[in-house]
């Protein structure tokens, strides 16, 4: 494996909180070292040191924004942590719901998509508990700031290892099709979502207002003002009488007091705008 | 807890009651599904994780068998196995399986499957 420098590492690093917020540190070496080593062999270049060369010298964003995404963590799976889709089903869904009775539309985010296993399986919940949804505009919009993993969000195609994981059988029959060895996603589920390149650090967020978000195991890589910006950010633009969910080790404790926790079953909790 | 491993490969049987060993669990270990039927018989079980290809009986006709049985309609089934056509994964569960893990697995796949059906350790 390739090695470097710390003076190319934290060439890397600054650049990764710079552009996405992330925090690298020191002890972050070998991470860094292994994710550019297969960079280096997918792009046929011949050393880290000719890679940061290249970024350094600013004339290669696309490469720069392959290095920045290799430094991502794309960990996912379906129905991650089981209580927040039975929370969304039994309390925050048909609250909604009742609330949108006049204009009959939802807009929910996953953001930090990744291969998009949260919004597929936001996707299901409604599809499968919420038929009277069919005719409502809804849209589950996955966001991510790496492309490679949202084109295999869109594909909707998983392999066997992914759909072992926290899926339940009766879904698999029920919204999959086989490929060969590949899992393949059902219309019915696809049309519901929507993927699109979305950076958390942006200044202003353009997708559309969301009445309930998804923000899920992704505060954990950031530092504080990092967050705070992120939650001012997710707070101003999604609905007031909306709901936010963050990972189960995740808190907006000291970061935004001013959103109240509500908890449901299993200890699952998540965030709304003080009414 | 008392957890049924049934499968007629040693390696599998090894690793799956090491794991449930580690989780503070009864195990009780079967080569094909008639030997199951005779530990179900000797005693209360909570979770079988069942095979489907072995010698003697095959874990569907023992998950056909076990379903038969009034007395064992508290016990959850989890399918492990190499087969993968979509069909049979049907036939699983149409026989009454809870669960279904496609080999290889891991021990996350395990207890996520077991977390989805309501078994908590």
């Amino acid at each position: 494996m390739e090695i470097i420098t710390l003076d190319n590492f934290r060439f890397v690093a600054d650049l990764l909180h710079q552009k996405t917020g992330i925090v690298l540190s020191d002890e972050k070496v070998y991470f860094v070292e292994t994710r550019l080593s297969d960079l280096l062999r997918n792009e046929g270049i011949g050393s880290i040191e000719e890679l940061i060369e290249t970024i350094r010298r600013g004339r290669d964003a696309a490469l720069e924004k392959k290095v920045l995404e290799s430094l991502t963590t794309n960990e996912t799976y379906f129905f991650r942590d089981v209580a927040p889709f039975e929370a969304l089903r039994k309390v925050v869904l048909p609250d909604i719901i009742q609330r949108r009775q006049g204009e009959r539309r939802i807009c929910i985010w996953s953001l930090a998509c990744a291969t998009g296993q949260e919004a597929y399986s936001i996707a299901m919940v409604i599809r499968e508990h919420f038929p009277q949804l069919a005719s409502w505009d809804l849209k589950i919009i996955g966001a991510d700031y790496s492309r490679e993993v949202l084109e295999k969000a869109k594909s909707g195609t998983y392999s066997q290892f992914e759909v072992n994981r926290g899926l339940p059988v009766s879904y698999l029959l029920k919204y999959f099709i086989k490929e060969g060895d590949r899992w393949l996603l059902k219309d019915s589920v696809r049309t519901l979502t929507e993927f699109v390149e979305f950076n958390l650090l942006d200044s202003r967020y353009s997708l559309p207002t969301p009445d309930i978000v998804f923000l899920r195991n992704v505060m954990i890589y950031f530092d504080l003002e990092t967050k705070k910006k992120i939650l001012a950010n997710v707070k101003n633009t999604m609905r007031r009488d909306g709901y936010l969910f963050l990972g189960t080790a995740e808190t907006t404790l000291n970061i935004d007091n001013s959103l109240e926790r509500h908890v449901f079953e299993d200890n699952c909790a998540c965030y709304r705008i003080g009414q | 807890m008392k957890v049924l491993i049934v499968d007629d490969s040693t390696a599998t049987r090894l690793i799956l009651a090491g794991m449930f060993r580690d989780m503070g669990c009864d195990v009780l270990e079967a080569e094909n599904g008639e030997e199951a039927l005779k530990c179900i018989d000797s005693g209360e079980v909570h979770l079988a994780i069942v095979d489907w290809n072995m010698p003697v009986m095959d874990g569907l006709e023992l998950v056909n068998e076990v379903r038969q049985r009034e007395e064992c309609k508290d016990i959850k089934i989890i399918m492990v196995t190499t087969e993968t056509d979509i069909d049979k994964v049907g036939k699983a569960i149409d026989a009454g399986a809870n669960e279904y893990i496609m080999k290889p697995f891991t021990k996350d796949m395990v207890l996520d499957k077991m977390r989805l059906i309501g078994i908590q350790i």
